[in-house]
């Protein structure tokens, strides 16, 4: 293939011989990980369908559990995390122009926010271990039973809602910490000036899997914290 | 993918709103309007899901019509596991 009109001597490292140009290989990486995006959400929304059952047929259960977990904390680390969700959509931006330090700081935001959301969650956890609500023998949900005399709260069904709640919170704070290490790794190459304007990708794709992290607590925020905090009377 | 570097000041536009809606879900919840307070509290997270996966993920700029159908298609995929699952247990008698 010496006669091939790409000349191969012309691009730079960054570009993976089986790609025609540049944006060809961004492309490709793009796909990819929506792909495998696409595979998360059938991996949460199994969880979510288990979720919406429940909750369909064990209302009072869940809005009375629903009512139990802080509002505040809840509150607070969505709004960590669309903090995080901006500082990376300004690094990628940061990447693109080629500001390295800019690029760097932008990421060490991102994972002081990310552990700030774990650290809100872990107290949240504390919490729920110290009102012995989660789900297993030593589970009691009567402090909920005496609070909201109105209903009826089952025990089981009540540990249903409890189990979904750190199944889910669970699986998400678990992409979080895988989050939190792919972005110390990007920190370190991006401290190290591997990435340029002319090859970012590992910046962009890092940043899809941390928006799309973002996004399923987006719907976990309302669906756990939020099923019934009308008043009663 | 994209090229294209939008403005920093769009990007806190979109947090600013990201922002103001995760307040007005939150405060909205404590107020009874009976089953709209479900329908309210799923379109606001609709509508910021929408809004992180158009701008921050920069889907309303590619130009690869391939990942919009992914997108597309992997929101559908999930919409007709939860509709069909309900279609079943709502019709159901629950003993």
């Amino acid at each position: 293939m010496s006669d091939s009109p790409i000349a191969v001597e012309q691009h730079g490292p960054e570009l993976l011989h089986h790609f025609v140009d540049a944006e060809q290989q961004r492309d490709a990486a793009s796909l990819g990980m929506w792909l495998f995006l696409a595979t998360e959400i059938m991996f949460f929304g199994g969880m979510f369908c288990a979720y919406l059952i429940y909750r369909y047929s064990y209302y009072n259960e869940f809005a009375a559990g629903s009512r139990s977990i802080d509002i505040w904390l809840g509150t607070i680390n969505t709004a960590v995390l669309i903090c995080s969700s901006l500082t990376v959509a300004l690094g990628v931006r940061a990447a693109q122009m080629g500001k390295r330090k800019l690029l760097v700081i932008l990421l060490l935001l991102t994972i002081v926010l990310g552990f700030a959301f774990l650290g809100i969650k872990g107290v949240e956890w504390h919490d729920k271990y110290k009102e012995r609500h989660i789900p297993g023998n030593s589970f009691n949900a009567d402090d909920l039973a005496k609070a909201y005399p109105e209903i009826h709260i089952d025990q089981q069904h009540e540990q249903i809602y409890f189990s979904l709640y750190f199944a889910l919170t669970g699986l998400h704070a678990l992409h979080m910490i895988i989050g939190l290490g792919l972005f110390v790794f990007l920190t370190y190459y991006a401290w190290k000036g591997r990435y340029t304007p002319k090859y970012y990708t590992p910046i962009e794709m890092g940043g899809l899997y941390w928006h799309f992290v973002d996004i399923v607590w987006i719907y976990l925020f309302p669906l756990l914290y939020l099923i019934d905090r009308r008043p009663l009377r | 993918m994209s090229e294209h570097i939008m403005s920093s000041k769009f990007y806190y536009a979109i947090w600013i709103a990201l922002l103001c809606l995760t307040v007005i879900t939150a405060a909205v919840s404590f107020v009874n309007l009976g089953p709209f307070n479900t329908v309210i509290a799923l379109v606001i997270a609709t509508s910021k899901a929408l809004l992180v996966v158009l701008f921050f993920m920069h889907v309303k700029y590619t130009s690869e019509k391939l990942t919009k159908t992914v997108i597309v298609a992997a929101v559908f995929w999930l919409l007709l596991l939860l509709a069909l699952s309900m279609a079943d247990y709502t019709t159901r008698l629950l003993s």
